[in-house]
């Protein structure tokens, strides 16, 4: 039924890629760039060519192709995290025309709509930069430890399937499940700050790990893993650890430093209903507090 | 390194779960990845993860089915007992991931639900929204994330594999890894070292594929001598949103809930496509194949959608080629529940809702079933004896690999949901092995080894960073090599276009060798990874290359219409019968020269020298493929004579003739 195709098909042609016809027109942004780790930031001028329903990762790759800044002079080309670019992986948050977001769903039509011409690259302000765009983001991932986010299953070997679970738990349960670590949240939390600890000269690297890990439990844990771990105390299996998460989120650092903002629910990509996850936190929070005063 | 210790490269669903269940066994893990574990690539599965389950039981499904489709779908090139292994152990990995918390969806009594796809008749795809990928990826980082407090498991996250350390027996003793930030270099001793580093899609240039798929890990394992099985064979995804950053994957869920594709009758019609009538939309794949309907295996939709806009010239638009695919004749409660993650990424990216709009859709690079070979033990009962030494081994001893990166599981062709449950799989399957591979630790000091590679890979990055006058831009030949390999090796293959390809690709590999790097700098310096990456994927793309050229005819995805067999054309009952036996005389023919893996080896200059090995049929007997091929009906019938005949003769493969 499918015939020799005698065809030859321009991978450009097939895939989207439009011609010259947009030449003329170009991209302005703005970076504020810092070499390496403490260092100075700066801001650098780049202009690129612009094409139809480009985003703002592909306004970095002709940056990162061409090497060069507006002015012509030869630069290193900006370092930026990305990896999925279909907003699933969380990699590519930076702040964009000063709000908190994923380059890959930044589209520069938009962009351009909104905010003008020159769109502002900036790196997140709530963690260290590594360089560039390029943050540390350890943090994240440490709250997800602290508030053991996580399904205490005995091991892997087969014992039959999961708990049943209603239509609706599931899907109570799915969208804080898609939270994909981007750190939009806590970009644009007020009692989230950033926290950055230099290692030592006279230190191990296992020391060092442990004094930053204190550093970033003494601060506040964050929306993401509040709702991570309202994610797993409504789980059957999950909740019979619900209350050493309730434990680490009354402790320093946990859901009593929420000041209600709401801003993280505001800028999630995913739309995750994070404030939903705090007040059954507090909620939760209260109850703990009483039945501690009970027990003792 | 005092204590048993293996080192997992790929922090995707293979390596975390073997990671897993290696920390629950009680080995210690390092464990490597380019980006933090929880950012793999796996996150962009959407559809489901196939597995028999109580309600398909019950209409007649089993394990042995799910083998029979999935190497039926992968056109019999796969060894079986692996696939066995597999398929057997789908109901229990499904119950793992529901243990270990994954939001599947669920029936109205909180059973898991399953949806269909593509290549079988059964609903074994057990989903989580349109995420299923990610969902389940963040289970196993979870537990992981849980070893890795318990001191059982230390993440490399920013580290790049550079090379595997051989001993002089050629036995791996370990890795050289380079540290993204500081670029520093780091060697990495261990019992065994496993690779899950994924596909190599970035060697198509824009593809589904990660950032990350540069398939530069896999190169490096092959330049050092690792076999690479069955490279001619990518999948080309048939439904991806065209995108100047990279072809966004439309899940086959979107058909496999009931979504439809079509192109107007009428060559670029101009009308709303909500407004064109029933009688002038061209269903074309429920038309050619009524049994299977928009749920044909990718291959075929995939090369009928490239038909019908290149040879039939009826895509939707003229200066792009796309078809449609339908959702809106579904309610939209019913999509935002099942689709809603995917139909965001389309209206996201695309800034149309396809809940009221058709969304335009066009073939992309997907997935390699091809990767790293590697060894299996099989078992008396089919399947494979687990613990064996040889399980998920490449040729080179201590080295492994699992997930996207062996050649193992899908054949020509893979089907749709199979490779999250192949990377779960291997991943859980490989740990028990690791664990024997520790108990026999060769004891003797490879320091040595380790000096000598570590001052070769330092050499390589100065020698590379000492390049800024050169007059070639890697990303410019990243994308002169992408363009290449998109026109010659995916839908289509012809030999006057795979030749003269090859010795572009040679040529490219050349003009590497002149790329000036932008960036000397000692910190994150992506710019001289990213060349690094782009020089080890010309090794690659000559292997998929080669062995597309020399493989003289079509098996799953590797079409080739020059030596594509066509239907039958005779009508009168007798002819039709003698065209028939023919056909069928040419398959065994055909099945006898080709039913072959190929093996490709580096050899020098990264060139590569192929080889061919039998594939074990000995579970299910090769038959044809006859998804739509007129005349299918006559051909079966003719085949099911012979291949009873052959067993009663006691040889049931179809290559006798």
């Amino acid at each position: 039924m499918i015939k020799a195709s005698e065809t030859v098909v321009d991978a450009d042609a097939a895939h989207g890629g439009h011609g010259d016809g947009n030449a003329t027109r170009t991209v302005r942004v703005r970076v504020l760039r810092q070499d390496v780790a403490g260092g100075e930031s700066y801001w650098e001028r780049h202009e690129v060519a612009y094409e139809p329903n480009m985003n703002v990762i592909s306004v970095l790759q002709k940056i990162a192709a061409s090497a060069k800044s507006q002015d012509g002079r030869r630069v290193a080309p900006v370092a930026w995290d990305c990896c999925c670019l279909e907003e699933v992986c969380g990699s590519c948050t930076m702040l964009i025309n000063g709000r908190t977001r994923m380059a890959c769903s930044s589209l520069v039509d938009r962009l351009m709509a909104e905010d003008g011409e020159e769109i502002e690259l900036r790196p997140m302000s709530k963690f260290p930069v590594v360089r560039d765009l390029v943050v540390d983001r350890k943090r994240l991932f440490g709250g997800l430890e602290k508030v053991k986010a996580w399904v205490p299953v005995e091991g892997s070997y087969d014992l039959g399937p999961g708990p049943r679970i209603s239509p609706e738990e599931q899907e109570d349960a799915y969208p804080l499940s898609t939270c994909m670590s981007c750190g939009c949240c806590v970009e644009a939390c007020p009692q989230y700050t950033k926290v950055e600890v230099v290692r030592r000269d006279d230190e191990t690297e296992a020391e060092f790990e442990k004094r930053r890990k204190a550093a970033f439990n003494a601060g506040f844990v964050g929306p993401h893993a509040v709702s991570q771990a309202m994610l797993f105390n409504a789980h059957p299996t999950g909740r019979m650890i619900a209350d050493e998460r309730m434990e680490a989120l009354t402790r320093q650092g946990g859901i009593q430093m929420c000041g209600n903002a709401q801003n993280c629910v505001a800028v999630c990509p995913k739309s995750i209903p994070l404030t939903r996850s705090i007040a059954r936190a507090g909620r939760a929070a209260t109850v703990w507090a009483i039945k501690k005063l009970f027990d003792r | 390194m005092s204590q048993p210790s293996v080192l997992v490269i790929g922090g995707g669903l293979a390596g975390l779960a073997a990671t897993m269940r290696l920390a629950e066994l009680g080995v210690h893990v390092d464990l490597v990845s380019l980006v933090p574990v929880k950012r793999s690539h796996s996150v962009c599965a959407q559809g489901g993860i196939n597995s028999v389950n109580a309600l398909t039981r019950q209409q007649g499904d089993n394990e042995w089915k799910h083998l029979d489709d999935t190497v039926y779908g992968g056109d019999f090139l796969q060894h079986q007992p692996p696939v066995k292994e597999m398929t057997d152990w789908g109901p229990r990995v499904i119950d793992l991931m529901d243990r270990l918390g994954v939001p599947f969806n669920r029936t109205s009594e909180g059973f898991r639900d399953q949806r269909r796809f593509g290549g079988t008749l059964y609903k074994r795809t057990a989903f989580a929204g349109a995420t299923t990928g990610q969902q389940l990826l963040y289970a196993l980082d979870e537990q992981v994330r849980r070893r890795e407090v318990e001191g059982l498991v230390k993440k490399w996250e920013f580290w790049d594999f550079l090379a595997p350390v051989l001993d002089e027996s050629g036995r791996c003793r370990g890795a050289v890894c380079q540290d993204l930030v500081t670029m520093q270099f780091r060697s990495f001793p261990a019992d065994a070292v496993v690779l899950a580093t994924g596909g190599n899609g970035l060697i198509y240039g824009r593809s589904t594929m990660s950032m990350v798929c540069t398939g530069s890990a896999v190169s490096r394992a092959y330049q050092a001598g690792a076999w690479y099985g069955n490279g001619e064979f990518i999948q080309v995804h048939p439904t991806a949103i065209p995108g100047t950053d990279k072809l966004r994957l439309m899940s086959e869920s979107a058909r496999g809930e009931g979504g439809r594709v079509w192109v107007p009758r009428i060559p670029q019609d101009p009308r709303d496509p909500r407004s064109i009538p029933e009688a002038d939309r061209y269903y074309f794949l429920e038309e050619r194949y009524p049994k299977y309907g928009n749920l044909v295996p990718r291959d075929i939709a995939t090369r009928e959608i490239f038909d019908i806009c290149t040879n039939e010239g009826l895509s939707v638009e003229k200066d792009r080629l796309s078809v449609y695919l339908d959702l809106t004749h579904i309610p939209r409660e019913t999509l935002d529940r099942k689709l809603g993650g995917i139909l965001e990424i389309y209206e996201k990216f695309q800034g149309v809702d396809p809940r009221d709009t058709p969304m335009k859709i066009f073939p992309a690079v997907h997935y390699s079933m091809g990767g790293l070979w590697v060894d299996y033990e099989k078992s008396a009962t089919g399947g494979l004896v687990e613990g064996s030494l040889r399980n998920q081994q490449t040729n080179l001893p201590g080295l492994y690999a699992i997930g996207e990166c062996d050649y193992q599981y899908h054949g020509a062709n893979r089907l749709g949901a199979n490779s999250l449950l192949s990377c779960i799989f291997s991943g859980l399957f490989v740990a028990p092995t690791l664990v024997n591979v520790c108990g026999r630790r060769v004891g003797d000091d490879t320091s040595r080894l380790f000096e000598a590679e570590v001052r070769r890979q330092e050499e390589r990055h100065r020698e590379l960073l000492s390049r800024t006058s050169g007059d070639e831009n890697p990303y410019a030949l990243h994308q002169e090599l992408g363009n290449l390999m998109t026109r010659v090796a995916t839908v289509v293959r012809r030999n006057d276009q795979l030749a003269p390809a090859y010795d572009d690709v040679c040529r490219m590999a050349e003009r590497w060798k002149r790329c000036a790097v932008s960036d000397t700098g000692s910190w994150t310096n992506q710019n001289v990874v990213f060349t690094k990456a782009l020089g080890d994927m010309f090794p690659i793309a000559k292997l998929i290359l080669k062995g597309a050229l020399l493989r003289d005819e079509c098996r799953g995805a590797h079409f080739k219409p020059a030596f594509a067999m066509p239907g039958l054309v005779a009508t009168e009952p007798e002819a039709r019968r003698r065209e028939a036996e023919q056909w069928c005389d040419a398959f065994a023919a055909n099945t006898n020269k080709w039913l072959k893996s190929t093996i490709a080896s580096c050899g020098p200059s990264g060139d590569p020298v192929i080889s061919y090995q039998d594939v074990d049929t000995s579970l299910i007997p090769p038959r044809p493929r006859l998804y739509g091929l007129v005349g299918g009906d006559a051909i079966e019938e003719v085949w099911k004579e012979r291949a009873a005949k052959a067993v009663g003769g006691k040889q049931a493969v179809g290559a006798g003739a």
